[in-house]
């Protein structure tokens, strides 16, 4: 699985905008469950001028790949894809949690740490042979991406481009897949210097005892 | 003043009391890149008729001081109408029988599928609200987070999301408002905002007007000014407007 970071590529080397986005974004220790170090894009959203920067690389990256749909996961997804679609002329889509979408629908079943969870479409709302970017805020184990790229590719037909997220880790303890779409992320995750906390929104990170990622 | 435009009004009717079931539409049609929009259940809903539209009258100015009654006048005398706002409404998807029979429901997510549709949604409220020195957004869970950050980015705003109980991390505060039945939380970062801030609302739609009156109220508990609350739809029966008490209202299309 292909993951790319903005940092690492040509043009967005030692771009300050990514240093002020990854320092934008708040760590929450400890939520929803000990252990856990949230990263909190909320402050991300809180500062105009980094929200719209995310907002601007995003688009400066899809804006000539001929995108036609982009598809947000529910809720956060919301805040993000329908920025990025209006400025690169695609529908947004919706992709939700069970029950909310009205109408007939798809889904698309995906792994919990305990149990499964449901990821919905609407039927109709993608065509057959569109090419369709995925956006999140964040990346863990890639569940969710994976279901979003199950219901756009298999169940309708179309072309997923990419998955785009705000956060995302650069390596993943135990496997994921994303079915073989590249994956694009502008920033890691943050952790306290310690390291007192193994897992990022339920993926483990730590394998060192020293510093395991710092903003870059 | 508002007339209702339908035939059979009894079928139209929002309500949340149960009404006599029409018969559920086929699968509803989304609209095709070349075509227009088909209308699912065109023999009791003309679609031309299907969604009466106006305008609210822009005030010169938006003032900090109350001004929903004379928004009102305002709003009956008004009847121009923007050549946006019959697409916007067009597009806009009517599911009856959801989430419960008797309910017609609103559903904006044909209208996000529309490009133009939906950037003249937007632009419509950031020419509103452009250059009112509002400093903060505020988006109800979950398709207020779809329109409020499009809107906030334009003018310069911060984006707040208000959302359901125990999803925001941190340290939130709560307010409660009632359901049909029982009641729900909604919840807002402390310290995203200030005292001073001068606030939009948004959210897709207002019916009885309780979760924005929620929003009002945490909004206002840290000292924050709620300028106005916009929504794309109103259901103008169900009275939300009057709930709002003094905070104006600005919607895009009324659906009576």
């Amino acid at each position: 699985m292909e993951k790319m970071f903005a940092g690492d590529q040509n043009g967005l080397q030692g771009d300050p905008r990514l240093k002020a986005i990854s320092e934008a974004i708040r760590v929450v220790p400890h939520f929803p469950k000990p252990g856990i170090m949230f990263q909190d894009i909320t402050t991300l959203l809180l500062d105009h001028k980094c929200f719209k920067d995310t907002v601007d690389i995003f688009v400066d990256r899809y804006r000539d790949m001929a995108i036609s749909v982009v598809a947000g996961v529910e809720a956060r997804g919301f805040m993000f894809g329908p920025s990025v679609a209006l400025a690169i002329g695609a529908k947004f889509v919706p992709l939700r949690k069970p029950r909310k979408l009205p109408g007939e629908v798809i889904s698309e079943a995906y792994v919990l740490e305990y149990g499964t969870d449901c990821l919905e479409m609407h039927v109709g709302a993608v065509q057959p042979g569109e090419r369709a970017l995925v956006i999140d805020d964040l990346v863990a184990t890639g569940g969710t991406l994976s279901a979003a790229i199950r219901l756009l590719v298999e169940r309708v037909g179309a072309e997923v481009v990419e998955c785009a997220c705000v956060v995302g880790l650069r390596e993943v303890k135990g496997q994921h897949r994303l079915n073989g779409k590249p994956l694009y992320i502008l920033v890691e995750p943050r952790q306290q210097t310690n390291c007192s906390a193994p897992s990022v929104n339920g993926v483990e990170t730590c394998r060192r005892d020293d510093v395991y990622l710092s903003a870059t | 003043m508002m007339q209702r435009a339908f035939v059979f009004s009894s079928s139209n009717s929002i309500s949340l009391q149960l009404s006599t079931p029409i018969t559920p539409p086929v699968n509803a049609v989304f609209p095709e890149r070349n075509r227009g929009w088909i209308a699912p259940y065109s023999p009791l809903q003309p679609p031309e008729l299907r969604l009466r539209n106006y305008q609210r009258a822009l005030p010169p100015v938006l003032c900090s001081g109350s001004d929903s009654v004379t928004n009102q006048q305002q709003m009956a005398s008004q009847d121009e109408r923007d050549p946006r706002i019959s697409k916007i409404s067009s597009v806009i998807r009517v599911i009856p029988d959801f989430p419960k029979p008797g309910i017609l429901f609103q559903d904006i997510t044909t209208l996000l599928l529309d490009i133009k549709a939906f950037r003249d949604t937007i632009d419509l409220f950031v020419e509103r609200y452009r250059g009112k020195d509002i400093s903060v957004v505020a988006g109800i869970e979950a398709r207020g987070f779809i329109f409020g950050p499009p809107i906030a980015l334009a003018i310069g705003a911060k984006f707040v999301p208000m959302r359901k109980p125990n999803k925001l991390p941190g340290e939130v505060i709560s307010e409660e408002y009632s359901l049909e039945y029982g009641t729900d939380k909604m919840e807002m970062h402390v310290g995203a905002v200030q005292a001073g801030d001068r606030a939009l609302i948004i959210d897709d739609l207002v019916a009885t007007g309780g979760t924005l009156s929620a929003a009002i109220r945490l909004l206002e508990r840290v000292g924050v000014h709620v300028v106005e609350c916009a929504c794309v739809i109103e259901l103008p029966e169900l009275k939300g407007r009057e709930r709002l008490g003094d905070t104006p209202l600005f919607v895009l299309v009324s659906s009576a």
